[in-house]
């Protein structure tokens, strides 16, 4: 469509300014976690690699990314697996129940953080939960299974059903099928879940913060209370270190995305 | 593949298989033989049943009621990915993430075939359907016609005596349509496997089969050759599904000697004596009848009846004509080019031989589910 | 796996529901323990502590403090809304409207703040508006006031929209992206101008992914609590805020319980109320 020259600028100026405005903010993690003072304020003064060197050394700090590692991994094995399974019964389902069932599935994406963090708080002191690692695992694998839910239903959505009678004309087998047709087709949706969920587990912090104790926290929790205890600049080290392997995560992921689908995927 | 000279097709027996989901009865007491090596088409309008009975052939669907033998052996309960039955779907149902030789190689893998065998054999398979060169490509590199031959190499690479192929030229163009029922005529001879295939194109029919059955509401209204059809329609759903026709209805006398119709004042008569409750009617081949200036000398036999011209088409090898009758019906008539050409509008005379009508009885719903 | 089921008979097909329920019932036993029961919990308490009865909504509903905050946090909610739609609409049409090299550096620009941590987003957010942060700086080299934005309800608005933005973007995108042009140039020819063209036929069209992008962000602002709590000050403390300190300073579980259950509410009433706006997007937004 032809578009007014003027409508053309201003249309990419503010599609310059939305992206900035999206991306810069977060940039300035970068700079500050090079300063040499143990200070927040800008500008940082000095070069200097201490705390990156802290963020390794540091107990606090290196425990709960582990942690954080940890439990993410086997969440996102677990939320990938439940969700996984979940989608497949919805999809032979009758599509009331199954709407039903999904919506069910869904509501730990819109029932606030804090509520759901009291409500979760309340039931793990009773059963003496918090601060352990079956906790932290439990409350973030119902959080992530939603995602994973989405991306499996959406790659189920496209899968051609049809192709599942192909072949068993072909002489396979109900296992067989799953494994040479389904399983691979649906594959991207799933390892989309899988990361999705990986990434929720990672991220999670409203939760985290209430169930959390001082011999197991979590990466966020610790970066939280960073933040309000004092002006440590190893957060921005934190910070940058995240946002380097999420760019090249992700960037990488677009561009495969971009090949495979060349490659008649 | 044929090389070993012996009888590789499969026998066909359906004896009254039945089909109902809840009230709706889509096969109605179904009985079909299928020689082995034959090619069977199963033709009728959408709904009729032809793809039912394919499912339950390569048993995709499980029969209400009924027996179904293939190669003598009962197949029912027998589940589909045991029956070894190659099938060739409309939607090509190509595997989207796997090579054209990695789909052929598909049905070799799952039967535990060992891989210099199973390469040789999708070479044979692929070079039977001209895609050799494509083993390679992925499906959604190719075009319908060749998604279509890939994924006939697949369904015969495992040899089974039996193909089944539903509508699987229905999604390409008509000229690509015409040259692969010439590929498939060449591989069926080629093979001398059992093929059985479902269309609702009744010139497709025409051009492949030894025998086509005509399905109609659920029940097959007849099966023989083409010829049988378009000659000797048993009931005038086949004789109006299978090419041009006219149907003359009228008031109806019978003697000893045939039966007559007056129609809107005019009489034909056919020296054919009509049986049964309903009503006659009288069914005619464009190519039996001839149209004429009206006035000219009557000759001996011949039916007359009056109409204008409502449209004229040029064929190329002739013309074809629709005349308005005096009943407000259609005539479709086939003339050779030479004969004069006639205008839209022009009044004409129709003339027929009463041995070349086949009289039939009426019937309402061969119209409507026609349509 | 469906080797009974056809193509032509799909509607027929049978469905294995007990089957198909097993596959799901884990999942259902993990959301009923770890989502089901503690909700039930939270709204029991809200009812029974520390005795029987409405006491907690009632000092809920009575105490000033309460219904400022829960005001401001629906006017922070919808002003964050607004900020995001506005940037979101723009940014998601030139997603539609450009080459395949710029939409794929478009879409890291949405995507990478989306996957990277709140608390990250959050703590930049700090370093950018604190009183010797970056903004502040800037305006003092260049000889002006610093200006006061972090634990300001402003400095909240920005950070939260920042935040929330990929959500409005995302929905609003795939609207945007099955909308056909033709249309527009189709009511071109019919005689309107461009922005006539625009707001009868492209605006109406991609209505649906507004509606949608605004309840997600809305409803994610109303529970929103780490860029609040950190961005935030006492005069722009919101409803999430105030939860956290009832149950883990106050140890008042019933006050706490009795908050959360509000803002549950005003969430499934939002949610309920943008139902039938978001199923539009079925006949509209797929043409």
């Amino acid at each position: 469509m032809a578009m007014h020259p003027l409508t053309r600028v201003l249309l990419g100026l503010a599609c310059i300014l939305v992206g900035l405005w999206l991306v810069a903010p977060t940039l300035v993690v970068v700079p500050m976690s090079f300063n040499e003072n143990k200070s927040l304020a800008f500008p940082p003064q000095g070069f200097s690699w201490q705390w990156y060197q802290n963020f390794v050394a540091n107990p606090e700090w290196s425990t709960s990314f582990l942690n954080s590692l940890k439990v993410a991994t086997v969440v996102a094995v677990l939320a990938t697996i439940l969700g996984t399974l979940a989608a497949f019964g919805l999809d032979r389902m009758r599509a009331r129940s199954a709407g039903l069932l999904r919506m069910l599935l869904l509501t730990p994406m819109v029932v606030p953080g804090v509520v759901l963090a009291i409500g979760i708080y309340a039931v793990y002191l009773d059963a003496r939960l918090v601060g352990t690692m079956t906790g932290f695992v439990l409350a973030h694998t119902i959080l992530a299974l939603p995602f994973v839910l989405i991306a499996v239903q959406a790659s189920l959505e496209v899968f051609d059903k049809r192709l599942e009678t192909a072949a068993a004309s072909l002489g396979a087998g109900r296992i067989a099928t799953f494994r040479t047709v389904t399983l691979p087709l649906i594959a991207p949706g799933i390892l989309s879940g899988l990361l999705f969920a990986f990434v929720t587990s990672f991220d999670e912090v409203i939760v985290s913060l209430f169930i959390t104790s001082p011999y197991m926290k979590t990466l966020p929790v610790q970066i939280f209370t960073s933040i309000t205890r004092d002006a440590d600049p190893t957060v921005a080290a934190v910070g940058t270190i995240l946002l380097c392997t999420t760019t090249i995560l992700i960037g990488g992921g677009l561009l495969l995305l971009g090949r495979d689908r060349r490659s008649g995927l | 593949m044929s090389e070993t000279g012996k009888q590789r097709g499969a026998a066909i027996d359906l004896s009254a298989v039945s089909k109902a989901y809840g009230s709706f009865r889509a096969l109605d007491d179904i009985s079909l033989h299928i020689e082995p090596g034959e090619f069977m088409t199963l033709l009728g309008p959408s709904g009729s049943g032809k793809t039912t009975t394919l499912n339950v052939i390569a048993g995709f669907t499980e029969v209400s009621a009924g027996s179904l033998q293939v190669a003598g052996r009962s197949v029912v309960g027998v589940p589909a990915h045991k029956r070894n039955i190659g099938v060739v779907f409309q939607h090509y149902a190509l595997f989207p993430h796997m090579t054209v030789g990695r789909n052929v190689a598909y049905p070799l893998s799952l039967r535990g075939i060992a891989r210099a065998e199973r390469e040789a054999r999708v070479k044979r398979a692929l070079d039977m359907v001209r895609m050799a060169d494509f083993a390679h490509r992925y499906p959604s590199e190719l075009s319908g016609g060749q998604q279509q031959r890939v994924a006939l190499a697949r369904a015969i690479v495992f040899d089974p005596p039996l193909l089944l192929m539903d509508e699987p030229l229905g999604a390409l163009d008509k000229k690509l349509r015409e040259w692969l029922q010439l590929e498939i005529k060449r591989i069926h001879r080629e093979l001398g496997t059992t093929f059985v295939y479902v269309t609702h194109d009744q010139e497709e029919a025409l051009v492949l089969s030894d025998r086509i059955a005509v399905f109609n509401r659920g029940k097959i209204e007849q099966v023989g050759t083409g010829r049988d059809l378009y000659d000797a329609p048993a009931t005038l759903f086949v004789g109006r599904f299978i090419g041009d026709s006219t149907v003359l209805r009228g008031q109806a006398r019978g003697d000893r000697s045939g039966t007559a119709l007056d129609i809107a004042g005019e009489t034909v008569t056919a020296p054919h004596k009509h049986t049964g409750d309903n009503q006659p009617v009288m069914l005619l081949r464009p190519e039996k009848l001839a149209i004429r200036r009206p006035g000219l000398d009557r000759r001996d036999g011949d039916n007359r009846l009056s109409g204008t011209v409502s449209e004229a088409i040029y064929l190329g090898s002739g013309s074809k004509y629709e005349v308005a009758l005096r009943d407000g019906s259609t005539a479709i008539v086939r003339s050779p080019l030479t004969d004069q050409s006639f205008a839209i509008g022009e009044a004409v005379e129709l003339c027929f031989r009463g041995e070349d009508a086949k009289l039939l009885a009426d019937d309402s719903t061969a119209d409507t589910t026609l349509t | 796996m469906s080797a009974s089921a056809t193509p032509s008979e799909r509607a027929t097909r049978p469905r294995r529901s007990w089957g198909a329920l097993a596959l799901a019932l884990p999942a259902m036993v993990l959301l009923v323990v770890v989502i089901g029961y503690p909700l039930a919990t939270i709204v029991l308490r809200s009812f029974a502590e520390p005795q029987w009865g409405l006491q907690n909504y009632s000092w809920f509903f009575s105490t000033p403090v309460n219904l400022i905050v829960l005001q401001r946090t629906f006017v922070i909610s919808a002003w964050v809304t607004v900020v995001c739609v506005i940037c979101a609409y723009p940014f998601a049409y030139a997603m539609t409207a450009v080459g395949p090299k710029v939409r794929l550096l478009l879409t890291l620009c949405v995507l990478i703040p989306f996957w990277v941590s709140g608390v990250v987003r959050t703590l930049s957010w700090v370093i950018l508006l604190q009183d010797s942060g970056v903004i502040n700086s800037l305006l003092r080299s260049v000889g002006l006031d610093g200006v006061r934005l972090i634990r300001t309800q402003t400095g909240v608005i920005i950070g939260m929209a920042q935040v929330l933005l990929p959500f409005m973007v995302l929905p609003l995108y795939s609207v945007m992206k099955g909308i056909d042009l033709r249309l527009v140039q189709a009511a071109r020819s019919l005689g309107a101008g461009p922005i006539r063209a625009f707001f009868t036929v492209y605006l109406p069209l991609s209505l649906p992914g507004v509606y949608a992008g605004a309840i997600i962000v809305f409803i994610l602002a109303l529970g929103f609590y780490i860029t609040p709590a950190l961005l935030g000050g006492p005069r722009s403390t919101m409803l999430s805020t105030l939860v956290q300190n009832q149950v883990l300073s106050l140890l008042q579980w019933g006050r706490g319980g009795a908050m959360g259950v509000v803002l549950l509410i005003a969430t499934f009433v939002l949610l309920a109320l943008a139902g039938p706006l978001m199923r539009q997007k079925h006949k509209q937004g797929t043409r």
